[in-house]
């Protein structure tokens, strides 16, 4: 089994107009910068994109976005240092926001990887965002029923791979990236370093290769932070 | 200045107020801004443990201009550092911890608190981008959750309130909000009065508070250290 892909265009190939597409990271910690840039690259279209955030300044998924490839994005905090393309999209009317609650988010996607359709969460209960939602008290309090949320792709940053796609994070950088790669059809994930098989501790490993399905080297991964210090604007 | 401005306290001492209720070893989740001052002024002796949405329990402080590692932030996008005890996890984990009750103490801003202890904190309700980030999920689920703020908005109109106006981010949720000019309890969906700002007559106070302030036993005064930064 290999699952190595030798360059990050290949990598992002099959990803096809309308697809829904979960991107990892908690603003610019953990996105997958590189792979980003190659969806833009690639040109796909009319996107459904599933992050925590709406991108900040002009490169990862604010690029992505400037560059009109997406159409609906649900998250949960579409704020940032710079979030001018995302707002001015919004407040125009050319980009739909789906606003769901951080840890409702993340669960949705666990759900969806772990085969769960529906679950009750306090979280939200009472408020416009449980609005059409089947609420039910359980033990004398009330509860919104949540669905689960699953992707075509998901793209992944992660620290080291193996070929079995054996995955370990960076620190903070884990966030949404190991429920994200659960939850969709094919997950490709960019590391720092594929590593032989064995070269990862089995008791490090924190996503098991089951779950992922691409992996391709990104030696010196870029961080968002620094382009955007740098005032970078991708393409 | 008014009598409420003379008397108010600044936001440090706010947050040193709500830091004196914090236990030692508790799991406490602080809001983005304000509420993370509350981190700089545990009483000597107490240890808390920060936990931030983004996947990180007992993190370092801030680390110097240069030296950050932009993998590890916190919730409010800023650089923290690691030391001994610090634990990484993933999202979902991380609002397990949340949502599943495991956490001591949350304490966030508000725009409105009722007297029922409904929390009206995500939201101005005027259009614009709407942003909720994990607030709806500490406010249900921590075990206690307080909040800091200023008694009144910045033109002056009660804070604490009959019934919340805004969008609301939980339900009966609020259990003591610390003020710049009180400590307020919500008991059985009343503002109770523990400690008020010295100077400031009950009269005073009541005339800047939405609904009714009542009173189960004295009065503390609301006594902080100067010059805090």
């Amino acid at each position: 089994m290999e699952k190595t892909i030798a360059t990050l265009s290949e990598a992002v190939s099959a990803i096809t107009d309308g697809a829904t597409v979960m991107i990892g990271g908690f603003g610019g910690s953990g996105a997958p910068i590189e792979l980003i840039h190659a969806l833009i690259d690639h040109g796909a279209k009319h996107l459904s994109v599933v992050n925590n955030n709406a991108g900040n300044g002009h490169v990862g998924l604010a690029a992505l976005i400037e560059q009109g490839q997406v159409d609906k994005l649900i998250c949960s905090f579409p704020r940032s240092a710079d979030p001018r393309v995302f707002s001015e999209r919004y407040l125009a009317g050319q980009i739909e926001l789906e606003l769901v609650p951080q840890g409702t988010l993340a669960e949705r996607i666990r759900a969806g990887g772990a085969g769960i359709p529906a679950f009750y969460t306090p979280t939200g209960a009472g408020t416009a965002l449980a609005n059409g939602k089947p609420q039910d008290t359980f033990d004398g309090r009330l509860y919104v029923q949540e669905r689960w949320l699953k992707a075509d792709f998901a793209l992944i940053k992660a620290e080291l791979a193996d070929p079995h796609g054996n995955l370990t994070y960076r620190m903070a950088a884990r966030n949404f990236n190991p429920v994200m790669a659960m939850a969709a059809t094919v997950t490709i994930a960019q590391a720092s370093k594929i590593v032989p098989l064995g070269g990862i501790d089995p008791e490090h490993v924190i996503t098991p290769g089951i779950f992922v399905d691409r992996i391709v080297t990104v030696a010196d991964p870029a961080q968002e932070e620094m382009l955007n210090r740098a005032e970078a604007v991708y393409p | 200045m008014t009598d409420i401005e003379t008397h108010s306290l600044s936001n440090a001492q706010i947050a040193w107020r709500a830091a004196q209720d914090i236990t030692d070893g508790a799991y406490v989740n602080l809001g983005i801004g304000f509420p993370e001052m509350v981190a700089r002024f545990q009483p000597e002796g107490r240890q808390a443990i920060f936990h931030t949405e983004n996947g990180v329990l007992d993190f370092g402080k801030a680390p110097a201009a240069g030296a950050e590692d932009w993998d590890c932030i916190n919730a409010g996008k800023k650089a923290i550092t690691i030391k001994p005890g610090t634990a990484f996890f993933d999202h979902a984990d991380s609002f397990a911890m949340v949502r599943g009750g495991h956490l001591d103490v949350a304490i966030l801003g508000a725009y409105e608190i009722a007297q029922n202890g409904d929390l009206a904190n995500w939201s101005t309700g005027r259009g614009g981008v709407p942003a909720v980030g994990g607030a709806m999920d500490l406010v249900q689920s921590a075990k206690r959750v307080a909040v800091v703020t200023d008694h009144v908005t910045k033109k002056g109109a009660p804070k604490l309130v009959e019934a919340c106006t805004l969008p609301l981010t939980g339900l009966a949720c609020v259990t003591r909000v610390y003020t710049s000019l009180a400590v307020v309890d919500i008991v059985d969906g009343h503002f109770v009065l523990r400690e008020k700002v010295p100077g400031l007559s009950f009269d005073a106070l009541q005339a800047v508070t939405g609904a009714p302030l009542h009173t189960d036993g004295p009065v503390a005064d609301l006594i902080c250290p100067k010059d805090l930064t």
